[in-house]
């Protein structure tokens, strides 16, 4: 039965095609030239200068940005593997990991797909189906309805019977989409609606089942492997229990406060339910763990997930070796008994969103990128360089960040201090959200669970005191930055010495006292920086002075600064008119407050529109040259970040222009429909500069 | 290393020591009671001078500093500050304008602020009235201080910008202010003849600009003005009333929506102080001007020696005498030092250095002035005229040498030659006044008649016909012969009675406070500051082409 499914046995491989982008494709091409294996990448028009193009031996173009006309093709994709003449298909996560079809395709074009048995992802991809066969293989699974009967009243009166709060999945879904609570009988139905509308788009399939919804309950997932030989072993468990927008957010290995006998237990049983499919391959079965450490079957992930960094770390295994091995008809590397837990592992996912925003997700350029530096306990899985796009049209994951060391506290002091070396600029990220979340107690505590984060929203989301040393830190940079600018200026002029260029404020018989004016969030704040020599400064706020010194390292933004003796570093990447400070403790944004007569030049503008909050592509237009609308009307409907965004009208008017239309991209804050203006204040022309 | 900026090197190829520039000055022995003694009085004095000009900075005072602020307006230090470009030096002019000059009337600076600074990028001249000081009213050292700042535009081809904030002139002064050459007017002459010479004129109107006033803008290239705050009438509103019965606001006679919309006078129109600054800076962005030196230009160094131990080597004793060299080596780069004749009339040094990268032409006195010191000096003018090298001279002169055989030996005619060559050289000079300035030595050293383009001096210094026992102890033996001749006795104690009020006389009068009160320098400055203030005076100057000097007559 083994070798019908696969034709070939034990052929060796000697070139694969990665039908992925970003970390994940760089992330198998590295253990593929490891392996001695080539790569062959495949490329949207957007990714045409990514990460992984410039990583594989060769790379193939297969059409427009969209993922539905390239990495989702899977002709395209098949057309590659012949032209390049991979031996096989490696799907990484998302895009064609878990799609029957494109498993079932391969096989029938004689290319190893890299991942279990087509019928194994179909099994487990119907998530009724996929209980049923669990529960007959005595698999604990949650109560609930998987029927077929999808009316209104049929899910209303199961619900019912479930009792509330009620979780609704998309049958196909994955990933949070689809999925609603029903906290009450009364919002039922219009979750169950959302849920079908979101599954429709996402999966063209609106089934939806229902179960019941466990309060405060932990993510545990057991990684498990199986060979082409019948060999089964699991390599522990996650925990992915710190969730944001039903989205895993920090990950680690193992999960903290479980005893020696559940952790066997969760594995044995991950093994029973892989073993009920026939399963071969990576795949992650999840678990449901209620607060006495009873677990219930969720779902089993029939690909490698982004998490599995984490297990390698505790394991010492590379599970894309294995991978490439087992599909290659190898017997699994290690059987169970050779399997040890070692230490312990944190996956922090470093996100283009903007935590204070609901975790609003993002995209952008990366206009300043540094990690800390990767070393045998530090891992940092990216698929972006400095100078990168954050790409509207994909996942917004700019890295995973992955720490080890031997006990739970240590490796979470590392994964904190590499946080704090993890510094971007040109967009919003959740890096000092993650290193607030990876400071709290609860957390620290190994206390998890789903709500984490809205039960602990008022610790993680604390607005943090600006340090003192943090404002002399920006004073100098500011300072020291304009000089550096200067001067750099001057050499290129026939006059580069000038010490008119010198930039340090030089007054005669006096000193110059100069008042910085800077914004950190809402407060406003006023710095008086005294220049006492070239580089010798008093800086002076709350009434109090400091001497300060220091200096800049041009090329890799490294400031040393010494405050009343006391020398510091931070590393300060000035984009715009903002300075971005990154220290030990804390990341800091200032910006120099534009002044009143730029702001009257917006001010219009502000007013009487409609902006898109984040780069996107416009769904559907709601309304037309000159319609009336009233504060509150649905205006826009937009994608981004594979979610729907209704711009709403914030006040009542007529409309005077759509400036898109369905189907074209926009940038944040472009304006989207104008308004006619209520009365014509006339203001003289404002002016703007660079 | 060598590669700095469009093709400036540093010289040739290497040449191990057949390229070492000498480097000159001692470590002085700072332990020595003499240096400690020096050191110790030139603080007071330097401690002195930044006191007067700490308060001077803060111009008319906290009522009127607050009374200006609450109307929304910067002060105009800090709308200089603002203009100029983040971190510019700014030199300025004429701290001590007015100094005790008008009894109890104080008029911090002269009520005018003047100096150069980088605006985007381009050395600008920048008057501005401080409208804190008397309403920013033109006393007649304020309209002397004026002119000299567009002198000083006029010779270094600095675009101008006028800060105008001022109710014009003083009106109980009007005499000393309106009718003569270099009166008001001269204001207006001086914005057209620059103009012609395509060195820009442009005007920021902040305040009130009444009456002749108004012809800052109107005379500019290109002016802004302040809503609200900025008026320009030949006639306000008290006058209009009092001449045509019409009762109109200053803002509807000559505010910024007048000039901007309807009159055309202003070009700008600017919300505020910061919008009027932005707008400046774009305008001189706009200018299209390069800056060019006409000199070699190497890397910098620092001098070796430092630059405080000038304190303990001059001190404020003009009766100790030092060695120049020592003045010259903490002020040029690298301490290094060409010296031109150095085994010849050595009471001068003269010699090749750089400051801040410009070659420099150093005239240093290391004594009274002989023949042979000055023939040297005449020559080595003409050699930094032939090459266009600035001149430096650090004047510290009793006077050339009197007596029998200094006449015979003919040194009039020898220190005309020096004074011709002074006068004549058409290279930008520079004078510090370093020590004594007296008599005759005050011509060949380049003294303010001999056109230096910046003259500044040390709070030490001493400027006056000659010193003033020298000319008590003169008119003493005057009065001495004539009695004398009279056969009436003469005491020791009328003696005293004669000395003493002229020595005081001129103790005062030659003090560098009385002098800069009324602007026969361009400032006093810190020893210590002496190479930076150099430094910026000579960037400054090489905006403007360097002339071929034509030499007068020498008498040989």
């Amino acid at each position: 039965l083994l070798s019908k499914r696969y034709a070939s046995t034990a052929e060796p491989i000697n070139k694969i095609l990665i039908a992925n982008r970003g970390e994940i494709a760089c992330r198998v091409m590295r253990t593929a030239r490891k392996m001695g294996i080539q790569t062959v990448a495949v490329y949207s028009d957007a990714d045409r200068n990514s990460m992984h193009v410039a990583m594989a031996d060769e790379s193939y173009n297969i059409g427009p940005a969209a993922s539905q006309l390239s990495y989702l093709d899977h002709n395209k994709v098949l057309e590659v593997a012949r032209m390049s003449g991979a031996q096989a298909v490696h799907p990484g996560y998302g895009f064609l990991s878990e799609n029957t079809e494109f498993a079932e395709q391969c096989q029938r074009d004689g290319v190893i797909f890299i991942g279990p048995p087509s019928s194994a992802i179909r099994d487990m991809g119907i998530k009724s189906t996929s209980k049923a066969i669990m529960s007959a293989a005595g698999v604990p699974v949650i109560e609930g309805y998987h029927g077929e009967d999808q009316t209104d009243a049929k899910l209303a009166e199961e619900a019912q019977k479930i009792g509330f709060p009620v979780m609704i999945k998309a049958v196909r879904g994955g990933g949070g989409k689809g999925m609603r609570i029903a906290m009450s009988e009364k919002e039922f139905k219009e979750q169950l609606e959302s849920a079908r509308r979101e599954a429709l788009k996402s999966f063209n399939n609106q089934e939806m089942l229902l179960e019941k919804y466990i309060a405060t309950p932990r993510h545990v997932e057991v990684q498990v492997f199986g060979d082409q030989h019948g060999n089964y072993v699991y390599l522990f468990e996650r925990d992915c229990s710190v969730q944001r927008r039903h989205q895993k957010i920090i990950e680690e290995a193992p999960a903290p406060g479980i005893s020696e006998a559940v952790r066997r237990e969760l594995g044995e049983t991950a093994v029973k339910a892989a073993r009920a499919v026939d399963y071969v391959g990576a795949g992650t079965v999840e678990f449901i763990m209620d607060a006495g450490q009873n677990f219930y079957f969720m779902e089993m992930n029939t690909r490698l997930q982004v998490e599995h960094p984490v297990t390698e770390m505790v394991t010492g295994a590379d599970l894309v070796e294995w991978q490439i091995k087992v599909a290659a008809g190898e017997k699994l590397p290690m059987m169970q008994s050779e399997l040890v837990l070692q230490g312990h592992a944190f996956e922090a996912r470093i996100y283009a969103e903007d935590p204070d925003n609901n975790f609003m997700p993002g995209a952008g350029p990366l206009h300043h990128l540094s990690t800390p530096p990767a070393d045998a306990a530090t891992r940092i899985e990216t698929g972006v360089r400095q100078g990168d796009e954050v790409s509207v049209h994909y996942d917004p994951m700019i890295a995973k960040l992955v720490v080890w060391a031997d006990d739970r506290q240590s490796a979470l002091r590392r994964l904190r201090s590499c946080l704090s070396e993890y510094n971007i600029v040109g967009l919003k990220t959740n890096v000092k959200f993650l290193s607030d979340l990876s400071c709290n107690e609860a957390f620290m505590e190994g206390k998890v669970h789903t709500d984490f984060i809205p039960q602990h929203h008022d610790e993680l989301f604390r607005t943090h005191e600006l340090p003192e040393h943090v404002l002399c830190q920006v004073a100098l940079a500011m300072v020291l930055e304009e000089r550096q600018q200067t001067r750099v200026h001057s050499l290129t002029t026939p006059d580069p010495f000038s010490p008119f260029s010198f930039g340090c404020g030089t007054r005669l018989n006096h000193k110059q006292k100069k008042t910085l004016e800077l914004n950190s969030g809402d407060q406003k704040l006023s710095i008086v920086v005294t220049y006492n020599g070239l580089n010798d400064f008093t800086v002076t706020f709350d009434g109090k002075s400091h001497h300060v010194k220091g200096q800049m390292a041009p090329l890799d933004n490294e400031l040393t600064c010494e405050v009343d003796g006391t020398i510091t570093k931070a590393k300060v990447v000035m984009r715009g008119n903002t300075y971005h400070i990154f220290t030990k403790d804390g990341s800091y944004e200032l910006s120099v407050p534009t002044p009143k007569f730029i702001e009257a030049a917006g001010d219009g503008v502000a007013l009487s529109g409609a902006v898109a909050p984040m780069p996107g592509v416009i769904e559907k237009v709601a309304v037309a040259v000159g319609d009336k609308v009233a504060a509150g009307d649905p205006l826009i409907i937009m994608i981004a970040m594979k979610m729907e965004y209704v711009i709403r009208a914030h006040q009542d008017g007529v409309v005077e222009a759509v400036l898109y239309k369905a189907g074209d991209n926009v940038n944040k804050d472009a304006q989207l429909v104008k308004f006619v203006e209520e009365e014509s204040d006339k203001k003289p022309a404002a002016d703007e500069d660079d | 290393q060598n590669e700095i900026g469009n093709g400036t090197k540093r010289p040739i190829a290497r040449k191990y020591h057949l390229d070492a520039i000498p480097t000159i000055g001692t470590a002085v022995d700072k332990n020595s009671a003499d240096f400690q003694e020096n050191h110790e009085r030139m603080v007071t004095l330097i401690d002195e001078l930044k006191s007067k000009i700490n308060t001077i900075v803060e111009g008319g005072g906290e009522k009127a500093k607050q009374k200006h602020l609450s109307r929304g307006k910067l002060l105009v230090r800090d709308r200089i500050n603002h203009l100029l470009d983040p971190g510019s030096p700014f030199l300025e002019f004429s701290q001590l304008a007015a100094y005790n000059l008008y009894g109890k009337e104080e008029v911090p600076a002269g009520g005018i602020i003047t100096g150069i600074g980088r605006v985007a990028g381009t050395e600008c001249l920048i008057v501005g009235n401080d409208a804190t000081v008397k309403g920013g009213s033109y006393y007649p050292i304020t309209v002397k201080k004026h002119l000299r700042a567009q002198e000083i535009a006029a010779q270094n081809n600095l675009p101008c910008i006028y800060l105008v904030d001022s109710g014009g002139a003083n009106l109980p002064r009007q005499a000393d202010v309106f009718p003569d050459r270099d009166h008001f007017g001269r204001i207006f002459y001086n914005q057209a003849q620059m103009s012609a010479a395509n060195i820009s004129q442009i005007a920021v109107v902040m305040g009130s600009c009444t009456a002749g006033g108004a012809y800052v803008p109107a005379m500019a290239d290109e002016s802004i003005i302040v809503k609200g705050q900025g008026t320009i009438f030949l006639a306000g509103p008290p006058l209009v009333k009092a001449a045509t019965g019409e009762e109109v606001s200053a803002e509807d006679l000559g505010g910024a929506d007048l000039h901007c919309g309807k009159s055309g006078v202003t070009d700008y129109y600017a919300t505020d102080d910061m919008h009027a600054v932005h707008l400046c800076r774009r305008i001189v962005r706009g200018l299209n001007k390069t800056k060019q030196p006409e000199v070699t230009v190497w890397e910098p160094e620092a001098p070796v020696l430092p630059a405080e131990d000038l304190y303990g080597i001059v001190g404020d004793n003009l009766m100790k005498t030092f060695d120049v060299r020592e003045v010259i080596a903490r002020i040029v780069d690298g301490s290094k030092f060409d010296e031109f004749k150095a085994m010849y009339g050595d009471s001068i040094i003269t010699g090749f250095a750089r400051i801040y990268g410009y070659p420099v032409g150093i005239v240093g006195n290391n004594g009274v002035l002989f023949a042979e010191s000055a023939l040297k000096c005449t020559h080595f003018i003409e050699l930094c005229c032939k090459r266009k090298i600035p001149l430096v001279f650090l004047q510290n002169i009793t006077g050339f040498m009197v007596g029998k055989d200094a006449e015979a030996g003919g040194i009039a005619k020898h220190g005309a030659k020096m004074v011709t060559a002074v006068a004549c050289a058409k290279v930008p000079k520079f004078t510090v006044i370093i020590g004594g300035s007296y008599g005759a030595g005050n011509y060949g050293m380049c003294g303010r008649a001999y056109g230096p383009r910046f003259l500044y001096m040390w709070p030490n210094a001493r400027i006056s016909v000659m010193g003033g026992p020298q000319a008590a102890g003169v008119l003493a033996q005057i009065t001495k012969d004539q009695r004398q001749r009279e056969g009436k006795p003469w005491t020791e104690e009328e003696e005293k009675a004669l000395k003493d009020p002229i020595i005081k006389r001129f103790e005062a009068e030659g003090s560098p406070y009385f002098s800069s009160a009324r602007l026969w320098d361009d400032g006093v400055i810190d020893p210590a500051d002496t190479r930076t203030v150099l430094g910026l005076s000579l960037s400054a100057s090489l905006n403007a082409p360097i002339p071929e000097t034509k030499f007068g007559v020498f008498r040989m």
